[in-house]
C-alpha cells in the first residue's frame, strides 16, 4: 500500500532541508508506517510476526538492525516505521487479534541532527528531552508548538519528529526558527 | 558641561567612551553605563514628566523598579520601544532615546498646567468628572481618557525582530544573583545537580556591586565576586544567565524567564533573536530577589534630584557617578548613612544627614562627625524647592509630636530612605501566604505552596554576612529536598554594614497636609492625600483604595508605592495593615515585550495552514481559497475576468450538465476496526448498522447526549469488522475524541480500535452525468456499472493504477463517486482525471459550488444549518434514526418534552417572492413585518444562494414551528426594505432523485 518507490509520490516537504549552525533539518526518507492497536496480552504473538519485541514501557521504542522501529504510544497502541519491509504484511500473518492501519501517507518525518538538535526540538516541545529523562531510544507522543507530534530520540544528537502530512510545513517552519537559536 | 564622573570609582570602563543621544542632544557615557547613569554623569537629572500633573521628574532608583525615568528608545524602523526604564537600558554607540509625556519640550511642558489644577485630579477623578452629560461620553470623555492613559507612544511599525522560545528543565533555579543567590548556588552546585542562576542585571552580584568596601573570605567584595562567578561558570552543571528576568512563577515550579539578548548591542548580529523566553520547570527554586528601598512621603518628594539613598550609592560605586555635589540625606534607616559616607569620601559636600529617629548608633554619629557632616536627628522634612532640579529642603525638628521651627538647607540632591521592603513578587505569584511583621512593618513570606526557598533580604534579613549565610541555608535545603547532602559553605565577612531603621506614613509637617504634594506612586501621580480621600469617601479594602486612586496600578506595579500606600490607608482606617490587606502582585514582574510572549507564534507560524495534496494544483490554477477549520480549501476557480458569482454559476452548470471534479481530501476519516465494530457504530450513530453489508455505505448521523446534531458523514462498511467513517472537515478531531472517550470510559469491554486516517487518503469527488463514463476506463478490480455498483456502494480497487477505496455517493444530487487514494498520489490522480476528463469539459469546482449544489438538494452542513441546538427531527432527517435500536448516544434526550415540542425551530426551505433576491445568511425572520419594534423574531436564514440550475434564489432557514408553516409567507426585514418569502420543503432540485440513476 505504501508504494514507497512510486514515481508519482508528492512529498509534503520535497526538496526542503536546512542546515543552521549546529543542526541539520532533513525530511526523512519514505517509509512504511503502521498504527498497531492490540490488547497488550497479544504482544508476544505480534512481536513474533514483526520480528522484534513490542516495547511495553511508556516512552520507549524498539529497533532492529534492519531499521524497523516500533514506538510505544499507549498501553494498546504502537507506531511502526520501516523504510524497507511492510510491517502490515508481516502482521497479516499473525493470528492474534489486532488492528493494523496503514498510515504510510498520513505521516511524514523530519530528522533533526547535530549538536543543537535537542535545543531545536526543545524550542517548541515542552517535554523534558534531556539525556536523563529522554535517553536514546525514547519515544513520546507530545506537542511541538501547536501540533501533535511523535518524537523519537534515535541518537544522542538525533531526533526524529513524526507528524501528520499537513502539519509538516508548520513543523519544519517552527523547527527552522528554533534552529537559528539552537546553540544558546 | 560639568562631569559628575568620579575617577577610579565604579565598574564602568572609563577608557571606553560611548556616544548616545537623549532628546536630540548628544551625550557621552562609558561602556557599562545605563542611560540614567550616563545622563547623571553629565549632570542631567530631568528625564521625564509625571503622568497626571506633568511635574518634572528624574530617576528615583538605579534599578528595574524605576517609576519616573521612562524613555523611548529607537534604532531604526520598527525598533522603537516606549516606557523603557532609563535605569535599566544600557547605552551603546548611537543609541537614540527620548523623553515622554511632554509638549512641546521636557523643560517647558504645557501639560504642567495640570499641576496648578491638581484639585480637579483628586482620587477617583475619573469616576467623578466623567459622569454627565451622557452624550459627552463617546466624543469627549473617552477620547480624553484614552489619550491621557498610558505614558509612551505605542509603536506603529511592524517589529522586524524575532524572538526565541525554549523549554528548560533544571534541578535548582536561583532567581537573583546577589549575595544570597550566589551563596545558594555555591552550596547547591557542589552536589552536581543542575543549577540555573538568573539575574535581571547586565552583571551578577546584586548589592555587592554597590558595596565594594565589604570583605568576604579575606577578599574585597568585587574580587570575591569575580572568583565566585568564575568558579560557578566553570562548572558544567551550572548555567549563569544575565539580563534575564524571572517574570512569572506558575504552578508546579514553572518559571518564565525573559532574557534580553540584543538591546545592549551597538551592532545587531544577523539572525540573533532580540529576546528569548525560557519556560523553566525547576524541581526546586531559590528566590533571592532582595529588597527595594522605600521612599519617604513628604511635600515635594518628587523633584528631580530627590532619589533613594541606595540608588545614589549604586550610581557612585557601580557606575562611578556622583548624583550631586551637595547632597542632603533624609532617612529613617541606617543604610542611608553609608551612602552619605561614600559620597563624602568621593568628594561630595554632604549638607546634612537628617534622620527622623532620635537615637542613632554611636558609631554612625562618630563616622559622620569624622567626615564633618552635620547630623539632624529627630527631624522631619516639610518641603523642597527647585523647578527642574531640587534646590533646597525644608526641615523641622519634631519634639513630642510637635513640629518645630523650619530651617532650609540648600542641596543639589536629596537622598531618602524610608526603610526596605522585601521583594515578594514571585513568591506572591505562587499564592504563598504572607506574614505581617508588625515590628518592621513589612510583609514576609509565610506558608509556601511550591517547592521554593526564600533567602536573604527577600525575607527581611539585613547585612551581607546574614544574607550569605541564609543563601547557603536555602541552597542546602533545595538540594537536600532532592536527596543530596552538601558540605557546609562558610563565609567570613568583614566591614559589613549592618543596621536597622523604622518606617513611616507621611512625615510630620507644620503645614496643611491637604496642600502637600507628597507622592506615593510616582508613576501614576498618587499622593498621600489621595489615599486619605479615598478612605474618607468610603473605600475600606486596599483593593478598593488601589482602584480608586490607581495607586500601584502603573507599569511598576507599585514596587515602591504599595507599602507606603498601605501604611497611610491603615492609619486613615485606624486598622492594622494586615486587616487592610495587600494588593496582589501578578506576572510579569517587569514590563515584558509582546514579542517575547509571541515567540515563534507569528507570521506563518501564528496558526498552521493545513493544505491537501491537491492544494498546489489548485494554487497553480488560480483558485481562490477559503479557510475551513485549519485547512485552506479551494473556494472557486475563476477564469480570467470572472467574478465569484460568474465562476460559481459556471462550475454549478458544468457539474450538473457534464462533470465536475472536487478535492474532498479534508473530510475527516476514521478507521473503526475490531470484532465489535458494528456494535460500537450502533451505539455511537443514530443509524442502524447491523444489516449494512460489506461493500455498502450509509449516511451516518452523530448526536451528543443532549440529542442535538454533532456531526454527519457517509460511512462505508469495508468488511464485517471494518468501517471507513467520514466526518465533517471541522469535526474530524472532535468526533475521534468523542469516540475514544466513549470507548475508554463507557464501553471499555468493546473490542474496537480507532485510527485517524484523514491524512492517509486524498479524496477526489467526481459528480455529474458523465462521472461514470470518465471513471470506468480507469478502474480495475471492480465493475462500476449502475447495477453492479449501485448508489451507496464502496469497493477496494485501483483507479488509474493507484490502490483506492472507491465510493459511489453524491453530495450534489448528480451521479457521484469519491476516489480515495494514498495521499502522496492525490495530485497525480487528479491530473490524470483532469486529462481524461477533457473530452467531457471536466470542471474543477470549489467549496462554494459544493455548497450551492448540496443546498439545491437540501443536504445540511453541520454548523451552518445546525448550531448545536438542532435535533434530527428539527432538521427533517428523522429518517436517519434507527428507531428499533435499544440505544445510541442521544437517544434518551430525543423523547424529552422540550425536544418533541411542536414550536421548536425547524429547518425549512424559503423561496423569495422575487426570485432575483438572494437573502442574507443570518437574516432574521418575522411573521408580521408591520408589528411594532422590537419585532418578535421566529427564526433566521441559515443557507442562501443563487441557484443556476433553477434560475432563481434558494434558501434554508430555521423557523419556529416551521414544519407546520408550509406555503405560508414570512418576512425578512432588511435595512430599508422587507423581503417576503414562502416556506417550502428543503429539496429544491430533482426531488425524485432521478439524476442519481444515470446509466
Amino acid at each position: 500500500m505504501a508504494d514507497i518507490a512510486h514515481p508519482t509520490r508528492l512529498e509534503s516537504l520535497a526538496g526542503r532541508a536546512i542546515g543552521a549552525t549546529g543542526v541539520m533539518l532533513t525530511p526523512a526518507p519514505a517509509a512504511h508506517r503502521v498504527v498497531l492497536r492490540a490488547d497488550p496480552r497479544e504482544a508476544e504473538a505480534l512481536s513474533k510476526a514483526l520480528g522484534l519485541e513490542l516495547p511495553a514501557a511508556p516512552k520507549t521504542s524498539a529497533r532492529t538492525d534492519t531499521g524497523r522501529l516500533i514506538a510505544w504510544l499507549g498501553p494498546d497502541e504502537w507506531l511502526i516505521i520501516d523504510e524497507n519491509g511492510d510491517p502490515a504484511a508481516d502482521l497479516a500473518k499473525a493470528a492474534a487479534l489486532h488492528s493494523a492501519v496503514d498510515i504510510s501517507h498520513r505521516n511524514t518525518a523530519i530528522l533533526v541532527t547535530g549538536k543543537g538538535a535537542r535545543a531545536t526540538v526543545q524550542g517548541g516541545c515542552p517535554q523534558n528531552l534531556s539525556e536523563r529523562a529522554f535517553p536514546v531510544g525514547s519515544a513520546s507522543r507530545t506537542v511541538l508548538g501547536k501540533i501533535e507530534v511523535v518524537i523519537l530520540r534515535t541518537g544522542a544528537e538525533e531526533f526524529r519528529v513524526e507528524c501528520w502530512r499537513s502539519f509538516a510545513d508548520y513543523a519544519f517552519g517552527v523547527l527552522s526558527e528554533a534552529a537559528k537559536d539552537c546553540l544558546a | 558641561m560639568t562631569s559628575f564622573r568620579v575617577k577610579d570609582r565604579g565598574r564602568v570602563k572609563a577608557d571606553r567612551p560611548v556616544r548616545f543621544s537623549f532628546d536630540g542632544v548628544a551625550y557621552e557615557g562609558c561602556e557599562g553605563d545605563t542611560v540614567a547613569s550616563a545622563l547623571l554623569a553629565n549632570g542631567v537629572h530631568l528625564m521625564g514628566r509625571g503622568f497626571k500633573y506633568h511635574r518634572p521628574r528624574g530617576p528615583v532608583t538605579a534599578g528595574s523598579e524605576e517609576p519616573n525615568a521612562l524613555i523611548g528608545t529607537s534604532r531604526g524602523v520598527g525598533r522603537f520601544e516606549p516606557n523603557t526604564r532609563a535605569t535599566v537600558q544600557e547605552i551603546y554607540q548611537g543609541l537614540t532615546t527620548e523623553s515622554q509625556n511632554k509638549w512641546p519640550s521636557l523643560k517647558f511642558d504645557v501639560g504642567a498646567i495640570n499641576d496648578r489644577l491638581y484639585m480637579l485630579f483628586s482620587a477617583g477623578f475619573y469616576y467623578k468628572t466623567f459622569m454627565w452629560p451622557r452624550s459627552f461620553w463617546d466624543k469627549v470623555y473617552e477620547p480624553f481618557i484614552r489619550r491621557a492613559a498610558g505614558l509612551g507612544k505605542a509603536p506603529v511599525d511592524v517589529d522586524p525582530d524575532h524572538y526565541a522560545s525554549r523549554y528548560l528543565y533544571c534541578d535548582v533555579l536561583i532567581v537573583g544573583a546577589g549575595p544570597s543567590g550566589l551563596a545558594a548556588a555555591l552550596a547547591a552546585a557542589q552536589t552536581g545537580v543542575n543549577v540555573v542562576v538568573v539575574d535581571e542585571h547586565a552583571e551578577m552580584g546584586g548589592s555587592l556591586l554597590s558595596e565594594p568596601s565589604v570583605g568576604i573570605n579575606g577578599k574585597a567584595a568585587w574580587d570575591w565576586l569575580e572568583a565566585t562567578l568564575d568558579e560557578l561558570g566553570r562548572l558544567p552543571n551550572v548555567r549563569l544567565m544575565t539580563r534575564t528576568t524571572a517574570i512569572g512563577y506558575y504552578h508546579q515550579n514553572m518559571i518564565a524567564l525573559c532574557q534580553k539578548l540584543t538591546d545592549h548591542l551597538a551592532e545587531l548580529p544577523t539572525d540573533a533573536p532580540r529576546e528569548r523566553m525560557w519556560r523553566v520547570r525547576a524541581k526546586q527554586v531559590v528566590l533571592g530577589q532582595g529588597a527595594i528601598e522605600r521612599p519617604l512621603v513628604f511635600d515635594g518628594n518628587d523633584r528631580p534630584g530627590v532619589m533613594l539613598a541606595s540608588a545614589a550609592q549604586t550610581y557612585l560605586n557601580r557606575y562611578g557617578v556622583k548624583v550631586g555635589n551637595r547632597p542632603v540625606i533624609l532617612t529613617s534607616h541606617d543604610s542611608a548613612w553609608y551612602a552619605a559616607f561614600d559620597l563624602a569620601d568621593a568628594g561630595a559636600k554632604v549638607g546634612a544627614i537628617v534622620d527622623t529617629r532620635n537615637d542613632i548608633q554611636a558609631a554612625l554619629m562618630q563616622q559622620a562627625k569624622a567626615r564633618g557632616i552635620e547630623t539632624l536627628t529627630g527631624h522631619t522634612a516639610t518641603a523642597t524647592s527647585g523647578r527642574l532640579r531640587v534646590k533646597s529642603v525644608r526641615v523641622n525638628p519634631v519634639r513630642g509630636g510637635r513640629v518645630g521651627k523650619a530651617r532650609t538647607i540648600d542641596c543639589d540632591a536629596l537622598l531618602m530612605s524610608g526603610g526596605w521592603t522585601p521583594s515578594l513578587h514571585l513568591f506572591s505569584h505562587t499564592k504563598g501566604s504572607l506574614h505581617w511583621d508588625a515590628e518592621e512593618n513589612v510583609y514576609l513570606p509565610g506558608q509556601q505552596t511550591e517547592e521554593c526557598h526564600i533567602a536573604g533580604a527577600g525575607r527581611g534579613l539585613w547585612g551581607i554576612a546574614a544574607v550569605l549565610e541564609d543563601g547557603v541555608k536555602a541552597g542546602t535545603a533545595a538540594v537536600r529536598a532532592l536527596g543530596h547532602s552538601c558540605d557546609a559553605v562558610r563565609f567570613d565577612v568583614s566591614d559589613d554594614r549592618t543596621g536597622n531603621g523604622v518606617t513611616h506614613k507621611e512625615l510630620a509637617t507644620d503645614r496643611s497636609p491637604g496642600r502637600a504634594k507628597a507622592f506615593i506612586d510616582f508613576q501614576n501621580d498618587v499622593t498621600a492625600k489621595d489615599i486619605r480621600l479615598a478612605v474618607r469617601e468610603g473605600m475600606r479594602s486596599i483593593e478598593h483604595v488601589k482602584r480608586y486612586t490607581t495607586n500601584g496600578m502603573a507599569t511598576d506595579q507599585g514596587k515602591m508605592s504599595n507599602m507606603n500606600g498601605l501604611m497611610i490607608a491603615s492609619d486613615a482606617l485606624q486598622k492594622e495593615a494586615p486587616q487592610v490587606g495587600l494588593t496582589t502582585f501578578r506576572p510579569p514582574y517587569t514590563p515584558t515585550t509582546f514579542g517575547t510572549f509571541a515567540g515563534y507564534h507569528k507570521g506563518s507560524h501564528f496558526e498552521l495552514t493545513r493544505k491537501t495534496p491537491i492544494d498546489s494544483w489548485a494554487e497553480e490554477h488560480g483558485a481562490a481559497f477559503e479557510p475551513v477549520a485549519l485547512w485552506r480549501r479551494a473556494w472557486y476557480f475563476p477564469k480570467a475576468g470572472e467574478t465569484m458569482h460568474m465562476a460559481v454559476s459556471r462550475e454549478c452548470k458544468a457539474t450538473r450538465e457534464s462533470i465536475g471534479i472536487f478535492d474532498a481530501s479534508t473530510l475527516g476519516k476514521i478507521e473503526v476496526s475490531g470484532p465489535d465494530a458494528v456494535e460500537f457504530m450502533n451505539r455511537m450513530y443514530t443509524n442502524p448498522w447491523t444489516k449494512l453489508a460489506p461493500g455498502r455505505c450509509r449516511y451516518g448521523l452523530l448526536l451528543g447526549e443532549d440529542g442535538f446534531i454533532r456531526d454527519d458523514g457517509v460511512i462505508g462498511r469495508m468488511r464485517d469488522d471494518l468501517f471507513h467513517v467520514t466526518t465533517t472537515t471541522g469535526g474530524a478531531a472532535r468526533v475521534l475524541n468523542m469516540m475514544e472517550d466513549y470507548l475508554q470510559t463507557e464501553w471499555p469491554d468493546l473490542k474496537v480500535w480507532l485510527t485517524s486516517t484523514t491524512e492517509e487518503w486524498a479524496t477526489i469527488a467526481l459528480n455529474g452525468p458523465n462521472a461514470r463514463k470518465l471513471l470506468a476506463p480507469l478502474v480495475e478490480g471492480v465493475d462500476i456499472s449502475a447495477d453492479a455498483f449501485p448508489h451507496m456502494s464502496v469497493a477496494e480497487c485501483t483507479v488509474a493504477g493507484f490502490s483506492s477505496r472507491l465510493f459511489r455517493i453524491s453530495f450534489t444530487g448528480e451521479l457521484g463517486f469519491e476516489v480515495n487514494v494514498p495521499a502522496r498520489h492525490g495530485r497525480a490522480l487528479w491530473k490524470k482525471l483532469m486529462q481524461a476528463g477533457r473530452q467531457y469539459d471536466i470542471c474543477p469546482y470549489g467549496t462554494e459550488t459544493m455548497h450551492v449544489l448540496r443546498a439545491e438538494k437540501g443536504y445540511i452542513i453541520i454548523g451552518q444549518d445546525t448550531d448545536g441546538t438542532v435535533t434530527p427531527q428539527d432538521a427533517g432527517i428523522g429518517w436517519a434514526i434507527g428507531k428499533a435500536k435499544p440505544d445510541f448516544v442521544g437517544k434518551r434526550s430525543l423523547s424529552r418534552p422540550d425536544i418533541v415540542a411542536r414550536d421548536r425551530k425547524h429547518l425549512v426551505g424559503l423561496l423569495t417572492d422575487d426570485p432575483k433576491i438572494v437573502l442574507e445568511e443570518g437574516a432574521q425572520i418575522v411573521t408580521d413585518p408591520n408589528q411594532p419594534l422590537p419585532m418578535k423574531m421566529i427564526g433566521h436564514v441559515t443557507s442562501s444562494y443563487w441557484s443556476e440550475a433553477l434560475g432563481r434564489s434558494i434558501a434554508m432557514a430555521l423557523v419556529a414551528g416551521g414544519h407546520e408553516k408550509m406555503d405560508q409567507t414570512l418576512y425578512i426585514p432588511m435595512p430599508g426594505h422587507t423581503v417576503a418569502a414562502k416556506v417550502t420543503g428543503t429539496v429544491f432540485y430533482d426531488p425524485a432523485g432521478e439524476r442519481l440513476k444515470v446509466e
